[in-house]
Parts: structure tokens; C-alpha cells; sequence
């Protein structure tokens, strides 16, 4: 198979434009002839419905929410990244997209990225138009603020709830398009498989978590916007329905999953506080701009943070990276916090906690202003931790956050089965193996309103597509097959839940193939998680029936695709002899425990076929080529 | 601590439901709500039983997905919280607990703690929206909105969707729900063009649904976990009558 990322030739700068002049248009008249299905609404989902929809394609969308407007994109709080420049503070097309480009420790695509950054300006203005109440000055211009990884303010945000307004603005934009008749929309339905006819994806598998029902829907291409896979270390920033099934399941009928082994590990959440733990809660990276990072300099110290003079504190942060500080990106924040933990420096119980304090800026700004910027992630910390941060330095420890990786797609989004498509975090396209904070956001609505509309109307303008119903072979055999696995997970009668597998992957997961890697750990989890999958298909235990509403069975069917993703996971990470951003390998590091890559080896992005499971899948590489920026060792010293 | 919990149970929308008695033992007081019931379920599989079904989703208090009704109140005791971050401490051993859906016609129940919030959505569909399409849009810039227009906005969109407002009413209104969306977009320059014809819809709409009239109680702001204020059900009720009386649609 070969790999054609179909990047347009020509200048950067020129690339998109270009392409956009080049691709072929579908008549008004004909968009109407036209169907795609939609699965996940969140930002990219939704933004996506929306706008094919207003184009005049005929849109289906699918959530597993009981209403499109919960998909995870809502939890994201700090802000979305634009190179607006309203600051005059020297932000340009280039430096986001060269910031974003080096955030990803120089293993994304560059002429995703450079398209990224220019659209970015165009996403503020739509949702501006829509409603988006973003923060405003006095004189009612637009607000920035600062985050990790750049030295420009080009961050807009909405209170601390960034992510909710701009889901709220895609949602509406598509509800309207509901009410229209031009968005036909599925709520409560989870998709259980792809499906390839002639080729080319034309369908998917779909189960009524209400009713149990599963039945094929078809269309003219498929776009999956189903998010990351972070909850395959059960504990993680995600929602707790977050899955990969959409994507495995698409990976399984030969779409190649690239990059798996890069997640992105936040550096600011609460730390777990017991075994029942269920998820882990983020605290904004935005509370970086005032909160100073520190441990105590002497190990095992208990004194409560009062107590510790200025003198005996380390403020690692802004010791190790003097011009960043506390803004450093995600990936050095964490490994330096981690460190600082393993070195048995960490606070509060168990040792696994770093403190985030606000007391300086408070006596430099007074509470009031404070209050005003992170009010309500103070009490939300308040009310999980049952402490004050006015008052007491909030204790954090990284958790995982994102995944980078995600199906590989080509320059049109349009994963190597032609029809399907990839938008969001679900693909594996623009953040390298690093994702900058406020980018997610950004890249979700780039896919969404002003990518795919382009290069979905170039593959439907190509024609050919024979016309496929719900009783193609290939769609009942789907069908079947979705069934049966329903069925065996039911028959199983054993001992253990799905959650009580889940916990243990995760568990796994964390200690082998999370914030810091081995060859030794990775071998020994590619040994034990085909053991616990094996486990899991003799005893599991699902109460219920698989024709109602049975949570039970949903988790059950998302931790079976979990079990065969992880080993996908650390054969990534087992095969890439380097560290780069969110993948730290710890044989590949330099003498001060920075990452260190390997150019000439891997400057490539892994793409994966799959091969059967249990069989080792087979790798295919796209070199990364690097025109326009020199390849550096990334610094922020 | 120790606690004896009363849920409501029900196998599915026609079936008929009930309170059934469960102890739970050794509840850390760390734990959210959500992870106590988490715990109970785990029991339940493991003697076979069938667990509790709920609907939690993020647990940051966002996404709007979790919702009960806490010993008569929606979301629990404590004030602008959602139940995802409601914790236990705020329980004492010994505590009994009463646990039962959002109680309203235009939400069925599907399974025990779930409902079909389905509504909600018909009623932004009918006009909760900016017409825009992608591409329309000028400089963000374009349009000063001063800080105290962006942030009453702000106040009003902050809204999760959750229907706490419907469950807490004693009419099962929707009115907060409503006005939170017709306040948000009113707020802004951008909302004008379509301000009273949007109210009428989805007033119009929510009646249809089934959500009942508003009488003033205001114990939707109450149990609202945002906080969101009963001022924008004054303020849609003008456009409301501007839009019905005006007949401009």
C-alpha cells in the first residue's frame, strides 16, 4: 500500500488556496443528490453537519449523547488559539504555525498546520456572527489571554468555559439546519462498525442504545468526528463515554491509525483521591498565566505550604525554563512535575501532587481580579477537593488529556478508504506529537467549517458511486456480525464487570505506556494485555438484555475494542526508538532528562495496518518533509 | 460512613416503577455522588443484579448529561452544583437518601434515573439560533459589544441543558431553560434580526412539548447548578409579547 498524503505542490503560503481553485465543484442543484453521515457531534461533528447542511448536502448525524449538544468539546475551558494579532504583540499566520509546528516537536504535517493557522483567523469571525459570547475589553473589542508554548497573546476565551460556547454555537447552527430538514439527526446511537462496499466506505453500523435495535444506514461518504482515545487508560480527562470503537472499528475494515503511542499527558488536574476514583478533573492550563508551580526543595517535607519559607521552595518551572516558566508546554510540564515526584518532592497524600499557588498574584492583582478570571475553576476545585485556593496553593499532578494520534488522513481530511473521512481529534493530522493548549478547539473547527467542505465537494464531484442499499452483502454481514458480538459479550455469564477490566487495562496502561516509556515495560504489557483480553472474553459478566437500555452492555462493548487498541498502542510506542513530545521513551533522553529525537530514524509519521488481532499490524511510514522550518532541538530555556 | 439509599426503579418507559431500599457501607466522604453509585452498581453486577441505570457523562459539571432529583431536590443539596460534583462529605453516616428522576411530562422516563430530555433540543430547533451560515462572517472585530453586553450574554449561555430548572418547577416549565437562550442571544448585537420571532418560536415550541406555563415560584433559579437568574424570564416574556402583539411573524 502505498501512502499519498496528497499535499499540494507550490509555496506554502499558496498551498491551500491553490487547492481550493483546483478541486472540483459539485452544481447547487446537484448538492442535493448527494448524502453523508456524520458520526459524533461535537465540534467538529457539529461544525461539519452544520455546515454540509447549508450547502445543501444531506446530512445524518449521529451521537451516543441523548442530546448533541454534550459531546466532550464542551469541557474545554481555557480557549481557542487565532492569529489575529489584535494584540500587536507580533502574532502572524507564520508564528502560529510555526509555534505549533515546534510544540509538536516537529512531527506533524507542515502544510496541515500552515492551512490550520490561516483558517483560525476565520473561526473567531464565525462565531462571532453566531452569538459566541467571547470575553470583550471595555472599549468592546475582543480579549486574549496567554497559554503554554507561545509568546503571543492570541488565545479568545469565554469565561472558563470556552469549549461549552463554541459547542453551543456549532450546535445551534446545526439544530437550525435540523428544523431546516437538511440535518437528519440520531441521538442515542452508538456506532458499532463501518461499512466498505466496492471500496469505498458507504455506511455504518449503528445500535439504539434506547431500544438495542442495530441497523445500517448508508450514504455517499462517512465522516467520523468520534474524539480521542484517552480512556483507554480508564482514568483521564475524557468523559466517561468517550471510546475508540468508532475508529478501531473503521481501523479493523483497513482504515491505518497513525501515531497512537502520542498522548498528551496535562499537566494541571486534581489529583486522585481514592480507589473508587471514576475520572480525573482538569484544571485550565490558562491558571498557568498567574499560578507559580512549586515543591519544596527538601524531600518528605510535611509542612503545610505556609510554612515552607520562599527560601526552601523550588519553583522548577521557572528555574528550568527561564523564558517559558510557567507556561511551558504541556509535555515538559508534566515530565518536570513527575520528576520532581519521583524524587519524592511530590505533596499531599501518596506524594502525587505538585503545588499551584496563587498567593503572588493575588497580592499583585487583588482576589477581586482573580476572581474575575478563574472564579469558577476555583470553586470548582473548591468543591472537589473541599479546599480554598484563595487561601491554600492548589495541589495538581498530570493526567492524560488528549491523544494526537488518531486515524491517518490525507491533505482532504480523507482517511486511505476513499469516502471516509476524519475530522478532529479522531484524525492524527495537525498537532505532531504535541498538542499546544487552545489548539484542540482551533483544529476542531478548522476540520469542520471551512476544510471539509472544500475537499468533501472534490470527492463527490469525482463521481462514480454506484448506488449501495441497507441490503448491499456487505451491509448485512456488518449488521450480522455487530449482532453476534451483542450476543457473545451477553453469554459470557462470568465473574467480573466491565468496568473492573477496564480499571486494570487502564491501570496497565499507565504504568507501561504513559507519561514515561520503557522497552521493558512495553514488552511486558504486550504480554499481559492479550491475557487480559482473553480473561475478559471468558469472564465477563453483563446483567440485562441487549434489546433495552443497558449501560453495562455499551461499556462492554467499548472496553472489548480498548483491550485490542492498547496492544496497538505499545507496539507504537515499543517501535519508535526516540522521544518526542507526549511519547518520552527513557532510553532516548539527554543528560538533563530532556526528550531527544532521532531525525534520521524516525521522522516519519507511523501509520498502521491492521493485520487480525493478536497479529502484529503492519507499519507503513510517511516521511515527514520539513520545507519551510529548520528541524531544532526543541528548547523553551 | 454508612448510608441507606431509596432509588427509583424502572425497567423501561411503560414499565411501572418504584422505590427500592439499598445500604451502602464504608462511603468515603472524597467521593462525588456519582462514585458512590458508581460502587453500589459494581455490587449489584457482582450478585447479578441489574445496576442502576444514570446519565453522567464529562463529571466536571458541563456537559449537562447528569441530573436527579436528591431528597426532593434537583442535583442535591448543595446550591449551583450538578450532581456529578456534588460529594459526599456534604452526607453524614447514618444519612438516608431518597433518589428519583427529573419529574415532568415532556420528560419520560427511559430506565430508572434516565430520562428523554429530548424537548429541550426541539425548542433550540425552533429558533435558538443565529441564522448564519459558515462563510458569512465579517472581522470579529466588526462588532464592539461592550463588556457588560458580552457578559450578561455570557451569564445566560452558561446554561448546561440539564433541565434541573423543569424538574425543580412545580408546573414542569421550561421557562428558564428557554429564557437562557432567548436572554443570551438578545444580550448581543448579533440576536437582533431575529430577537422577537425567535421568543414566539420557542415559546410556542415549549408549550407544544408539553412543559407547563410559569408561575412565578422561582425555583428553577434555585435549582439551576449555573445560577442562571429568573431577570431573563422577564426579559423573554417581553419579546415574547412584542413578537405576539406586534405580529411581526
Amino acid at each position: 500500500m502505498e501512502l499519498n498524503s496528497n499535499i499540494p505542490g507550490g509555496p506554502l503560503q499558496q498551498k491551500w488556496d491553490q487547492h481550493r481553485a483546483d478541486l472540483k465543484l459539485v452544481n447547487p442543484a446537484n448538492k442535493r443528490k448527494y448524502s453523508v453521515i456524520v458520526v459524533g457531534t461535537g465540534l467538529a461533528g457539529a461544525s461539519a453537519a452544520a455546515t454540509l447542511a447549508e450547502l445543501g448536502y444531506n446530512v445524518s448525524a449521529f451521537t451516543y449523547h441523548d442530546s448533541a449538544r454534550r459531546a466532550h468539546s464542551i469541557a474545554a475551558q481555557g480557549g481557542i488559539n487565532a492569529a489575529k494579532n489584535y494584540q500587536n504583540d507580533g502574532d502572524s499566520v507564520w508564528r502560529l504555525f510555526y509555534d505549533t509546528v515546534k510544540g509538536g516537536d516537529f512531527r506533524a504535517r507542515e502544510a496541515n498546520v500552515y492551512r490550520l493557522a490561516q483558517v483560525s483567523t476565520s473561526i473567531i469571525d464565525q462565531c462571532v456572527a453566531q452569538g459566541v459570547p467571547f470575553a470583550r475589553e471595555y472599549g468592546g473589542y475582543l480579549s486574549n489571554r496567554s497559554f503554554g508554548g507561545a509568546q503571543v497573546s492570541r488565545t479568545f476565551y469565554a469565561r472558563g468555559q470556552t469549549g461549552q460556547q463554541l459547542l453551543i454555537g456549532a450546535y445551534q447552527a446545526m439544530m437550525r439546519q435540523v428544523g431546516l430538514g437538511k440535518v437528519k439527526l440520531y441521538n442515542k446511537q452508538e456506532m458499532m462498525d463501518l461499512i466498505v462496499v466496492d471500496g469505498r466506505a458507504r455506511g455504518i453500523v449503528s445500535r439504539d442504545m434506547v431500544t438495542g435495535k442495530i441497523e445500517s444506514y448508508m450514504a455517499d461518504a462517512v465522516i467520523l468526528a468520534t474524539g480521542g482515545y484517552g480512556n483507554v487508560f480508564y482514568l483521564s480527562t475524557n468523559a466517561k463515554a468517550c471510546n475508540v470503537t468508532a475508529t478501531y472499528r473503521a481501523h479493523k475494515r483497513g482504515a491505518l491509525f497513525a501515531n497512537p503511542c502520542y498522548t498528551q499527558i496535562h499537566p494541571t488536574c486534581i489529583p486522585q483521591s481514592g480507589d473508587y476514583q471514576s475520572k480525573l478533573t482538569l484544571m485550565s492550563e490558562s491558571l498557568r498565566n498567574d499560578g507559580r508551580i512549586w515543591v519544596p526543595k527538601a524531600k518528605g517535607d510535611t509542612r503545610s505550604p505556609d510554612q515552607i519559607p520562599e527560601s526552601e521552595r523550588d519553583y522548577y518551572l521557572e528555574r528550568k525554563y527561564p523564558s517559558f516558566g510557567n507556561l511551558s508546554p504541556r509535555d515538559i510540564a508534566s515530565r518536570a512535575a513527575k520528576e520532581a515526584c519521583d524524587d519524592g518532592r511530590g505533596v499531599g497524600p501518596g506524594g502525587l501532587g505538585v503545588y499551584l499557588d496563587f498567593a503572588d498574584a493575588i497580592k499583585r492583582l487583588g482576589q477581586e481580579v482573580i476572581a474575575d478570571r478563574y472564579g469558577n475553576l476555583f470553586e470548582m476545585y473548591e468543591r472537589i477537593t473541599g479546599e480554598d485556593p484563595y487561601k491554600v496553593p492548589m495541589r495538581i499532578y498530570p493526567a492524560v488529556h488528549y491523544t494526537m494520534g488518531g486515524l491517518w488522513v490525507d491533505y482532504d481530511l480523507m482517511s486511505n478508504v476513499p469516502g471516509l473521512f476524519v475530522l478532529g481529534e479522531a484524525n492524527f493530522s495537525d498537532h505532531g506529537a504535541n498538542r499546544l493548549g487552545a489548539s484542540a478547539l482551533m483544529q476542531g473547527l478548522a476540520d469542520g467549517y471551512f476544510v471539509i467542505p472544500y475537499t468533501l465537494g472534490g470527492y463527490f464531484a469525482k463521481g462514480g458511486f454506484s448506488t449501495v442499499s441497507n441490503d448491499a452483502p456487505e451491509a448485512r454481514a456488518a449488521v450480522t456480525e455487530a449482532q453476534n458480538k451483542v450476543s457473545t459479550l451477553l453469554s459470557i455469564n462470568g465473574k467480573r464487570s466491565p468496568t473492573s477490566f477496564h480499571r486494570e487495562l487502564g491501570s496497565l496502561m499507565w504504568d507501561k505506556c504513559g507519561m514515561a516509556r520503557n522497552e521493558k515495560g512495553l514488552t511486558e504489557a504486550l504480554k499481559r494485555i492479550p491475557e487480559l483480553r482473553d480473561e475478559f472474553w471468558k469472564n465477563l459478566t453483563i446483567p440485562g438484555t441487549g434489546t433495552e437500555l443497558n449501560q453495562s452492555l455499551e461499556l462492554g462493548l467499548r472496553v472489548a475494542d480498548f483491550l485490542e487498541f492498547a496492544e496497538l498502542m505499545c507496539t507504537d510506542a515499543l517501535h519508535r526508538n526516540e522521544s518526542c513530545g507526549g511519547h518520552f521513551r527513557e532510553e532516548y533522553q539527554t543528560e538533563d532528562g530532556e526528550a531527544k529525537r532521532n531525525d534520521d530514524e524516525f521522522c516519519y509519521a507511523a501509520a498502521w495496518e491492521y493485520t487480525g488481532v493478536g497479529s502484529k499490524p503492519t507499519l507503513h511510514k510517511e516521511p515527514l518533509v520539513f520545507e519551510n522550518v529548520h528541524l531544532a532541538t526543541r528548547s523553551y530555556k | 460512613m454508612n448510608l441507606r439509599l431509596h432509588i427509583w426503579r424502572q425497567a423501561g418507559p411503560d414499565a411501572t416503577g418504584m422505590l427500592k431500599t439499598y445500604d451502602v457501607a464504608n462511603v468515603s466522604e472524597h467521593m462525588s455522588f456519582l462514585e458512590m453509585l458508581d460502587v453500589l452498581n459494581e455490587d449489584l453486577i457482582s450478585k447479578g443484579e441489574i445496576p442502576v441505570a444514570f446519565d453522567h457523562d464529562c463529571r466536571e459539571g458541563i456537559c449537562g448529561t447528569c441530573g436527579m432529583v436528591i431528597n426532593g431536590r434537583p442535583h442535591g443539596p448543595v446550591a449551583k452544583t450538578t450532581v456529578c460534583q456534588l460529594h459526599m462529605r456534604t452526607f453524614k453516616d447514618g444519612d438516608e437518601i431518597y433518589i428519583e428522576p427529573w419529574r415532568a411530562r415532556a420528560f419520560p422516563v427511559m430506565r430508572d434515573l434516565v430520562v428523554d430530555r429530548g424537548s429541550l433540543d426541539r425548542i433550540i430547533q425552533k429558533g435558538g439560533f443565529v441564522s448564519v451560515n459558515t462563510g458569512n462572517a465579517q472581522d470579529g472585530n466588526t462588532i464592539p459589544i461592550s463588556k457588560l453586553d458580552a457578559d450578561r450574554a455570557m451569564d445566560a449561555a452558561a446554561c448546561i441543558g440539564c433541565g434541573a430548572c423543569v424538574a425543580a418547577c412545580p408546573n414542569a416549565s421550561a421557562m428558564l431553560f428557554t429564557a437562557a437562550k432567548v436572554g443570551h442571544l438578545a444580550s448581543l448585537p448579533q440576536g437582533q434580526a431575529e430577537r422577537s420571532t425567535r421568543a414566539l418560536h420557542m415559546v410556542l415550541q415549549m408549550d407544544a412539548e408539553g412543559f407547563g406555563a410559569c408561575t412565578n415560584h422561582l425555583e428553577c433559579e434555585a435549582a439551576c447548578p449555573k445560577g442562571i437568574s429568573v431577570e431573563f424570564i422577564a426579559q423573554m416574556n417581553r419579546d415574547y409579547l412584542a413578537s405576539a402583539i406586534g405580529g411581526r411573524d
